[in-house]
Order: C-alpha cells, then structure tokens, then sequence
C-alpha cells in the first residue's frame, strides 16, 4: 500500500526580530537576518492549530475527517497534560480518533511522521495529522536566542497513490546517547555542551551517517535527490553535513530558513519538508533528515499531485507578511522573561468545569443555528433569542468563516505592559454571525471598519492555576 | 401595564461629597447621605419601615446588606440588596417606591453606596459580563468605544468630526461640574485638553471617560398622599422604565451599535407613564448616564431627545447646556462626579429633586421653572437601562 503525505502546512508567527536588536542590546556582533517570535498569546499548541488549519485548508479536508492526531514538542504548555487533545479539539476533530503527544527531544517531530506513517500503513487509521512546533529559549546573550525561531509545521499522512502529493519512499533511524543540548525540569533555556564537541560527534556525524544509511537502503545516488532537508541548529552547520556527504549546496540542499525564520527545533524537519513541496516538481526525490538524541532520515516522492496542492496558505507568503519588533524589552516580555506589569485583576474567574461544560462554544468555536427560524447566535443558546423555541438548534462551526471588522476600539485600559493596547473588535462574519473578540497580530494604525479578518485560536489569559485559550480575530494574511 | 403615577413621592434626599475618598469608609459614606436625607425630610432613623440598598462592590462576597444595617444601624427591619450593575442604584430606587405604593409600607429608605477606591486599581477592572474565557479582557471603556466608532461610520463622521463632538459634550459636563461643591472634578476644560488628552479606549480619551470615585446618595420616599405632611415641596414619581437586554445584544446579526433596546424600551415605557409625548419639549432636565461621552450622544437620539443622527445639530448649538433648551447633566454628570456604580442612579436623582424644588445649592446652575425631570443609568456591557422621571406637582 502507498502511504504518504496528502497535505502540508506551515505556520510562523507575525512578528519578527531582526538579530541585530537582539545583539545591540548585549554590543556583540549579530548572527545575519532576522527570527520569528511568537506573539504573547501563542504557544506551541496554538501555534499547532494554525499549522494543522492550514494543512486542512490546503487539502480541503474538514478536521472531521481525520482519524487521530500525533503532536511533537519539547515546548508543549503542559509537563503532564495531552495537548494534541485540545488541538484536535479546536480543530473541530471527532472524539473517536488517536491522540499522542511526542515530546523531549528535537527527534520528536520526525518520529511523530514516522508513527503517523506506520499508523495509517497498518490499517488503523486513514487520514491522521502530525504536527509538530516548538519556541524554545536561548540564554540571554547565546548564539541560540538569536539563532532559535518559534515555528510550526503539520503534515497529514494517508494512502493511496491517487490521494498524495508525496509517497513515502522509506525511513532510516540512529540512536545515539550524548549529553549535547538538553533541558533539565527547572530550566527555562536550553542547556549544551562546548559547540565544537556536539556539532562534531553529535550533529554532523549522525546526520552523515543516517542520511548514507537511507541512500544505501533504498540504492539512491546523491545525484537522485532533488532536495535534501538538513535542519540546521545554527546558519553554518548544515553545509559541512551537506559537503561531507556530496550535496550541491545551491541546488540541492533546501533552505534551511535560518534568515529569516530560525530555528524551531523539532517542528525543523517538518517545517523545511513543508517548505520543499511547495516548490517541487511531480517525481522529485526529498529526503528529508532530523537530529536530536540520534537521527532519522527519510524519503518521500512527490506524485503528479504535488503541482496541483492548495497553496491556500503558502509558506513564502507567511515569510512576507510580518511585524518587525523593534526592541529586544518587547521580545524578553513576549518570552515571559520580562514579567509584565500585571495592569487591572481579572474580575471573572476561570473554572475548569465552566471550561469544560462550555468547550463546544470555547475551543471548537461552535454558535448556534435555530432549525425554527434560522437565527443564529454565537455562543450556543438554548433559546432561541428570536422565536423562544426551546432546545431546537444545531451547532454551527465559526472557525473557519471570515469576517470583516464591524465595529472596535483601541483599548489601553485591557492592556499589559506587554501588550500595551489591545483592539478589542466586533466582526461580522460571512453568515452574518457576530464574533466579539480581541484582535491579535495587528497594527494598531491600520485597523479599520470593513478591515478583512479571520478566527485564529490563542491563549487568553492565565488563571486558576491552567492556561485558558480562546479565538481572537487577526486581519486576513495576505493574498487569502 | 400598570402605573404608580403620582402615588409615591421623594421627602428627602441626601448625597455625599464625591471623590477619593481616601479617609471615609463605606459606612462612613452611607451615614453622610442618610443622614443628609433623615434632616432633609424631617425624620430619624427609626422611621424607616425598610431599606432598598444599590451597590456592586460593597464588600462582596456574601454579606447581603448587613454593610448599610451595620452602618445606619438599621435593625429588625427589610432590608434588600440588589446589584444590577450601574443601574443598581435606580432599581434600589424603583424598587422602594413600588412597595410603598403596594401600601406594605409608608416611609421607606433606597440608598446607593459604591467605595472603588479601595480595591487598589484605578478602573473597574478587566473581566465583563458572564463568561471567564469569552470575556476576559472585556473593559469598561472597551465596550462603550465600540459605539464611537461605529456611529461615526453610521453617520459618515470623520473621525476628526466625532471626536469634536464627543468632547463638546465634555466641555460642557465640566463647565456644570465647576458649579458643583460636591462633584469630584471641579475644573472647566476647553476643547483642545479634551481632544489632545491621552486615549484610554481609542476614540474616546481621558476626559471622554467618567472617573473612579468613592460616594453615597440616598431617598427617603413615601405615599403621596402622606408626602406634604412632611414636606412642602415633595417630588412626585411620574413614570419609570426598567429594560433588562439579553446578554448577547452585541452578538445579535442585526445589532446596529447605535440603537439600544434597553435604552429605547426603558424611556418609552417612564414616557409613557409619565404622560409624555415629547420628551425634548416636555422634559426640563435630565440627568442620563454619560459613563462615557459617547454614551450620552447614544442617549440623546435613543431617547428622543434629538432625532437619529441629529445629535451633533444639537450640540453645536448648545441644546443642552444650562442655557439650552433642554440641560443635561446639570450638576457635570458622572463626567465630573465620577461613578461609584450603585450611588450613581440615586445622585443623579437628587439633582433632578433639587432641580425641581428649586433649591440647587449654586443658583447659577439652577434651570428656571425646571417642572419635569429625568434621571437614568445605564450598565452592563452594556443591556440594562433604568428610567425614572419626577415632577414638582400632581396630575
């Protein structure tokens, strides 16, 4: 049976920091171009939802077609909690599916693709979604805060030659014990070991070795490959990979986005592979390669397909749509570094049974539609606020409707010293719904009635000792 | 319906200082307007037969009234708390007068009493309406900026255009509120402070938005026909309207951000009561809610007080100042009092009685013959309005 990839999709965050700011504040000289940041309401599971939306979206699939999901981190919110379930949920996902999450290692993301592989090739599932995200943190003053990205990447897996852009050709994996970046439970930055050392006998000699072990297995020469994907920890580290193993540096190695994204750990591999089928031709090999505690090496064939994929949400017009942050405070207070001046107390309290009770409105942004008049109301009532009729609705699905701003302010009073002014915004979506919400990734100057915006899914705001998520608005990323 | 037209009146009122009230707690609060109204209308504390208490924040967290019984040493009696947010102190008001006109009682007590500046924080706090999630970062002034913006797109004002409007109704609250010993801010404004102040909720600025202030403002009310033998000058209750919107008026698709059900149903129905059918050559004063500047131009047009989107006519031409044909906030609204929630309702009413009786304390800001007056609240994010319009004499 042919298993492989039916769609991709990718997610960066809005705001960008050129490495310059992040250097003047420490007077040493910056790593060249620019990282991602993600905002302060985006973690690695939100950041996953836009990943896996867009992958949905690209293959015009409804979430509900889906029969598990596998999410890769080694920044998920939660040290014991599932977050591959909320994002199924705010997915809109069916509860019947498989749910795990791979964290710990910056294989992760990599090992997820393999499981999901393996899951659908035995049968036990059609269609599951892998993605994978990570924000991890670089010492103030390291090479890794400038180099490190935060980023997101989701891929979703089935069979059958007709249904892929990409077979799946074959997989090779290594493991490998060293101490060469690791994270103990209280650490907030990552942690390594001397440079020359982890690069030396971890990175590059594992990578080498997987990479030769996938080409013997599956008797490819190196000048088979269309494109090979080396994630790289830093912008200098991948070519003496790539050189070693005979690769032509400017025709065949994928970009590995270190100008202008960074690097995202164990969303890499999947992020860069997003990244090389948008750009490949029908019979292009890529091989696509991860480090981390060891190194898994694999091989997809693009299929006739590849030239005909969505590119509902592109990845080159991610890159171009962004916010630059302009000060190294802003990006320390966005990490949680920089602790924000808390501004006014919350007056409502989260509960966790409230949450839970109300999730279908919450997380899987679910109004509803009166099967008596029509009406429709956003969130879920049981009386119908035009006719009275009782307990006769069905639930309808927001998430995925665009809007137009209707009405906002800019609101100083609901900000935090991280996030001085917030708009909050009234939208009128495409079915006449009314979505009142907090407008995130804008510029504040440019928001205006009639502005274009969709439904993205972001962390709100702590309380009660768990982290509460909800929708906000953004303006539509451009050319959507 | 029925009406309780002319079958209560007002014998006495008090209302404290307003402002940061650094040194008076609320039971000092609620003793300054008490017994203000206790001298006022004649009587004592052991002539209240019951006791109507408007408040939001007093101390929360279950204490019912006991905070007003312990502070005025109201005992054995009934005594009824109720929070419906900035109307509280109107429904605590309304609430008193139909029980007396039940007849269960002959001299009853509504008193409101808000003490914000003892919760550390300058606003009314983050967090509106039901729910913790959807709600979160809900604010007052977030809510009511809302309207601006989309009445200036409804009735094709720059933004420029609004915000000279809005702060001609700034300029004006002020200049009342200069003429006010017991308002919190006492300082004129000209219309380049309003226009260049710092933004809160963008387009409304600082003095767009009412402040935080401590206060107290309490009614003692009785039968009509008991009423003169109090007082001389008694004020007659002519009409109320009290409208709860759903808690999603924001959400309906056909919401408009300009119209207020709560606002329209609650003036037509005191209206209505009252015997009125034109309010802007009926009315001689009225208090109404200006939280925020562009609340009270919302309120003109909802109320009839200037036709849709005629409001900016109105106000160019001075319609309510103290000179105009129909004043508005006399007194500098909460504009100059600032808004401790559950007082407010009733000290917009003592103004309106005061008005009435002729007896505001600086005659400069005295509106000659005022016959009729209103005075309203406003709350939620918002859905609830109260209205409550007096007259000096029956029928």
């Amino acid at each position: 049976m042919d298993v492989g990839l039916i769609s991709y999709g990718a997610y960066v965050p809005t705001y960008r920091l050129d490495r310059k700011v992040i250097a003047a504040a420490w007077a040493r000289n910056p790593i060249s171009g620019e990282r991602t940041v993600a905002n302060n309401d985006e973690d690695s599971i939100t950041m996953a939802v836009e990943a896996t939306r867009n992958c949905l979206r690209n293959a015009t699939v409804p979430g509900s077609n889906i029969d598990g999901l596998y999410f890769a981190s080694t920044t998920a919110p939660y040290a014991e909690k599932m977050s591959a379930v909320l994002i199924s949920t705010a997915l809109d996902m069916r509860r019947d599916i498989a749910t795990a999450d791979f964290a710990q290692s910056l294989r992760a993301g990599s090992g997820a693709l393999r499981m999901a592989l393996d899951t659908v090739r035995s049968g036990s599932a059609k269609k599951m979604l892998v993605a994978a995200t990570d924000c991890r943190l670089g010492y103030p003053k390291s090479d890794q805060e400038q180099d490190f990205g935060d980023g997101s990447a989701a891929l979703l897996v089935g069979s059958g030659k007709e249904n892929l852009i990409a077979t799946y050709e074959g997989g090779f994996s290594l493991s490998n014990e060293m101490m060469d970046v690791w994270r103990n439970p209280e650490d907030r930055y990552v942690k390594t070991w001397e440079n020359r050392f982890i690069i030396t006998e971890g990175y590059a000699r594992l990578l080498e070795q997987a990479v030769s072990g996938l080409m013997k297995q599956c008797n490819l020469k190196k000048e088979d490959v269309r494109k090979i994907i080396l994630p790289s920890p830093d912008s200098r580290s991948y070519r003496q990979v790539a050189q070693k193993l005979g690769f032509d540096l400017k025709t065949q190695v994928q970009d590995p986005l270190m100008q202008n994204v960074g690097f995202c750990g164990t969303a890499q591999p999947l992020l860069l592979l997003s990244s090389a089928l948008e750009e490949a031709n029908p019979g292009d090999l890529i091989l696509v390669a991860s480090y981390g505690d060891g190194a898994d090496a694999m091989l997809f064939k693009a299929t006739d397909k590849v030239s005909v994929r969505g590119q509902v949400s592109s990845i080159k017009k991610m890159l171009d749509d962004k916010i630059m942050i302009t000060s190294y405070s802003r990006f320390l207070s966005y990490k949680g570094i920089l602790e924000a001046l808390p501004g006014e107390p919350f007056k409502l309290f989260p509960s966790a049974s409230v949450t839970w009770r109300e999730q279908n409105s919450i997380f899987r942004l679910h109004g509803s539609r009166c099967k008596s008049c029509g009406s429709v109301i956003y969130p879920v009532q049981r009386i119908c606020e035009q006719c009275y009729s009782k307990d006769n609705y069905e639930e309808v699905r927001l998430a995925e409707l665009k809007g137009n701003v209707f009405t906002f302010t800019r609101d100083s009073l609901a900000g935090r010293s991280d996030d001085p002014i917030i708009c909050q915004t009234i939208v009128e979506l495409e079915n006449g719904m009314r979505f009142y919400g907090l407008m995130t990734d804008c510029e504040l100057e440019k928001v205006d009635v009639g502005m274009p915006v969709e439904l993205v899914f972001r962390r709100i705001y702590e309380g009660a000792g768990f982290h509460n998520y909800f929708w906000k608005c953004r303006p539509s990323k451009k050319g959507e | 319906m029925g009406s309780i037209k002319d079958k209560v009146a007002i014998i006495g009122m008090g209302c404290s200082r307003f402002g940061e009230r650094w040194d008076k707690g609320l039971e000092d609060l609620c003793i300054e307007s008490a017994y203000e109204a206790y001298e006022d209308a004649g009587i004592g504390p052991k002539d209240i037969e019951a006791c109507w208490v408007g408040t939001l924040t007093a101390p929360s967290g279950g204490i019912g009234a006991t905070a007003v019984a312990q502070a005025l040493k109201l005992k054995n009696i009934p005594i009824i708390r109720n929070e419906n947010w900035c109307t509280s102190g109107h429904v605590a008001l309304l609430e008193a007068s139909m029980a007396v006109a039940s007849g269960a009682y002959d001299v009853v007590m509504a008193i409101g009493v808000e003490k914000l500046k003892d919760t550390g924080f300058p606003g009314l706090g983050t967090g509106r309406g039901m729910s913790p999630v959807l709600e979160a970062r809900r604010t007052a002034p977030g809510s009511f900026g809302l309207i601006a913006k989309r009445y200036f797109k409804t009735y094709g004002l720059s933004d420029a255009d609004g915000k000279e409007t809005m702060a001609k109704i700034v300029v004006k609250s002020h200049a009342n509120g200069s003429l006010s010993p017991r308002a919190h801010f006492r300082n004129k404004v000209t219309l380049e402070q309003v226009i260049n102040a710092p933004y809160i909720a963008w387009p409304l600025g600082l003095f767009d938005c009412c402040g935080n202030s401590d206060g107290s403002a309490c009614a003692i009310i009785t039968r009509a026909d008991l009423a003169k033998k109090f007082r001389t000058d008694p004020i007659y209750l002519k009409g109320f309207g009290m409208s709860m919107d759903s808690g999603l008026p924001h959400l309906r698709p056909d919401f408009d951000w300009i119209n207020f059900e709560a606002l329209m149903t609650s003036s037509r129905k005191a209206y209505e009561m009252a015997g009125i059918s034109n309010p802007r050559e009926e009315i001689d004063i009225a208090e109404v809610h200006d939280c925020f500047s562009i609340t009270e131009l919302a309120i003109y047009e909802n109320f009839g007080f200037s036709p849709r989107g005629k409001a900016k006519e109105d106000i160019d031409a001075g319609f309510f100042t103290l000179q105009g044909g129909l004043p508005v906030n006399t007194d500098g609204g909460l504009k100059c009092f600032g808004h401790p929630v559950g007082a407010s309702g009733l000290r917009m009413t003592y103004e309106v009685y005061k008005q009435l009786q002729q007896k505001v304390d600086v005659p400069e800001r005295q509106v000659k013959n005022a016959r009729r007056g209103l005075s309203h609240t406003f709350g939620g994010p918002p859905q609830m309005s109260c209205v409550a319009i007096f007259g000096n004499e029956k029928g």
